[in-house]
């Protein structure tokens, strides 16, 4: 999956420090990393945006040896419950975490990043198509895990390709952790063309991120909503990037407000913005909004991607099939993964999805055969009999407080918002109370210093959750 | 509040630190100074400084010392207080 034949000499990854290797460097340290471990097995991949895990990862998978990636920030705890639970054989981590992990024997270092053989010689028996192990995006410390295949692998990264053109002239410089599945789908899609990527760990509101975006000439990046938020507020669209072609957009939906913002100032500017759908449980991508619908159609998540396809059904998982009447989104594409594993035993397990994805999101879709995202399955309250949408109640007051730092959460009749600004308390909950019709008394709203948000700017609705459910 | 008191106290809210932690304290050395936190810092000493601060120097305001050279380019001396 890697690399057209004949670009070997193209530039595949441009570091920090300006150190660059070609795809014939990088398919070298990969091959020596790889005769280092004997057999197929599981190896933990503790990330960064660096070359040391980035070989890690494509030694890994071209040679049979099944990476889980993680971020190399997760807390000992966490990893240990997941190395508990799948006992890998080997770790590929940051050499200065080496002290962390006496328990393990050092085989081989490279580029900063250290291999260790865990005390799990044997580990558990792995399913022939499984080929990565990424764990559930917005859950931390969780032992869910995604069984991705080598075909899904092969066929995301085709279908971006296709979709958004690329090929071996684009330069795409990291803005997401690798383990994150939208993150990997830019390297994946990118090396497949022989295309360059500049590896960051800086952010975008670091100095030396826009340094390397200059010096290095990127033609794009992706973001999740909050990427476009900061930049917003960092004036983006003033800043002179002559070298920029294309901005992606997924991981959750973005602002109408933004996604007019960016999307104008592309097509003032001669730039493609794409706003895209996805989940972890489709290896990454599932729908696009094609760049010159982003102002026409904002607010939709476009349409299916190549090789893809979307439908909707209503509870009783009948298909609807007029328009503008909410079902739940369907995906069917050769890129809907094998299925969750919450265990070592699990990696065994066959293809139990087989093709089809219930995303768990209510959708709608148009007369052009646009889709509409108008809520998730889960996130509703039933308040004094009234179904009370979550993500509705938020949006709205998203809009009507000119905030994006609101979060509702909920339990039996109690719905609970929270504003990172007190002055917004009041307001909020006499919004709520004009827009809903619900009760004051069910309205709970309080002042928190963060949104509490995972690395990807998604909020962490489950600790909210925690902190307004009382105690059993 | 002497100005030297209104930036530490901000840092000290903003990232739930100790005093201590904060002589040599840089950006994504702990995990409420990532990008978020970095916003929330920035407006948090806006409104205590009653300035705006420039795209440029917020990208640059790299560490805890770092920002006070920041500051004192908007006014805002630390120093001999």
């Amino acid at each position: 999956m890697w690399c057209a034949e004949g670009s070997t000499a193209n530039v595949a990854v441009i570091t920090e420090h300006g150190e660059q290797f070609t795809y014939a460097d990088v398919m070298r340290a990969t091959d020596e990393l790889a005769r280092h471990v004997s057999d197929r097995c599981l190896v933990f991949c503790l990330c960064r945006n660096c070359i040391g895990s980035l070989i890690g990862y494509i030694a890994f998978l071209s040679n049979g040896i099944v990476p889980l990636l993680v971020d190399a920030k997760t807390e000992k705890g966490g990893l240990s419950r997941l190395s508990d639970s799948y006992k890998p054989r080997f770790f590929w981590l940051p050499e200065e975490m080496l002290s962390d992990f006496p328990e393990c024997a050092p085989v081989y270092s490279v580029h900063g990043y250290s291999l260790v053989r865990t005390p799990h010689p044997d580990g558990y028996p792995l399913f022939k198509d499984l080929a990565l192990l990424m764990t559930t995006s917005g859950s931390t410390g969780g032992r869910k895990l995604v069984r991705q295949s080598y075909a899904n692998l092969d066929a995301n990264a085709e279908s971006i390709v296709s979709y958004l053109e690329l090929d071996a002239s684009e330069r795409s410089i990291t803005t997401l952790p690798m383990n994150y599945s939208y993150g990997l789908s830019i390297i994946n899609s990118h090396l497949r063309v022989g295309a360059s990527l500049i590896l960051t760990e800086k952010a975008v509101v670091q100095k030396e991120f826009w340094q390397q975006f200059d010096t290095y000439q990127a033609t794009s990046f992706g973001g999740v909503p909050y990427t476009f938020e900061l930049l917003h507020r960092l004036k983006f669209t003033r800043m002179k990037l002559p070298s920029l072609r294309t901005m992606t957009q997924a991981g959750g939906r973005l602002s109408p407000e933004l996604q007019r913002h960016f999307g104008e100032f592309a097509e003032q500017s001669g730039r493609r913005f794409f706003v895209m759908y996805g989940q972890t449980e489709a290896t990454a991508r599932m729908s696009y909004l094609p760049g010159d619908r982003v102002l026409d159609k904002c607010g939709s998540i476009g349409i299916a991607i190549p090789g893809g396809s979307l439908s909707l059904i209503d509870n009783d998982g009948v298909g609807i099939v007029e328009h503008g009447v909410a079902g739940e989104l369907v995906y069917t594409g050769s890129n809907v993964t094998l299925g969750y594993a919450e265990e070592g035993g699990d990696l065994t397990k066959d293809d139990e999805w087989k093709g089809r994805l219930h995303t768990g999101d209510i959708a709608e879709v148009d007369g052009d055969g646009f889709y509409w995202i108008v809520g998730r399955k889960k996130r509703f309250l039933k308040i004094y009999g009234n179904r009370v949408n979550l993500d509705e109640v938020e949006a709205l007051l998203k809009e009507a407080l000119d905030t994006s730092e609101v979060a509702c959460a909920g339990f039996d009749d109690h719905l609970h918002v929270f504003v990172t600004d007190e002055n917004l308390i009041d307001r909020a909950g006499r919004f709520i109370v004009d827009q809903t019709g619900l009760n004051r008394l069910a309205v709970f709203v309080s002042f928190i210093e963060a949104i509490p948000k995972n690395e990807a700017g998604k909020v962490l609705y489950s600790s909210l959750q925690r902190a307004v459910v009382p105690d059993e | 509040m002497s100005n030297s008191n209104k930036y530490d106290t901000a840092f000290i809210e903003t990232f739930q630190v100790d005093a201590q932690q904060l002589s040599g304290l840089q950006y994504q050395d702990i995990k409420e100074w990532d990008s978020i936190g970095h916003m929330q810092l920035m407006s948090v000493l806006e409104e205590a400084f009653s300035v705006e601060l420039d795209i440029d120097d917020i990208i640059d305001f790299s560490s805890y010392e770092k920002g006070k050279e920041i500051l004192s380019k908007y006014g805002v001396s630390m120093a001999n207080e």
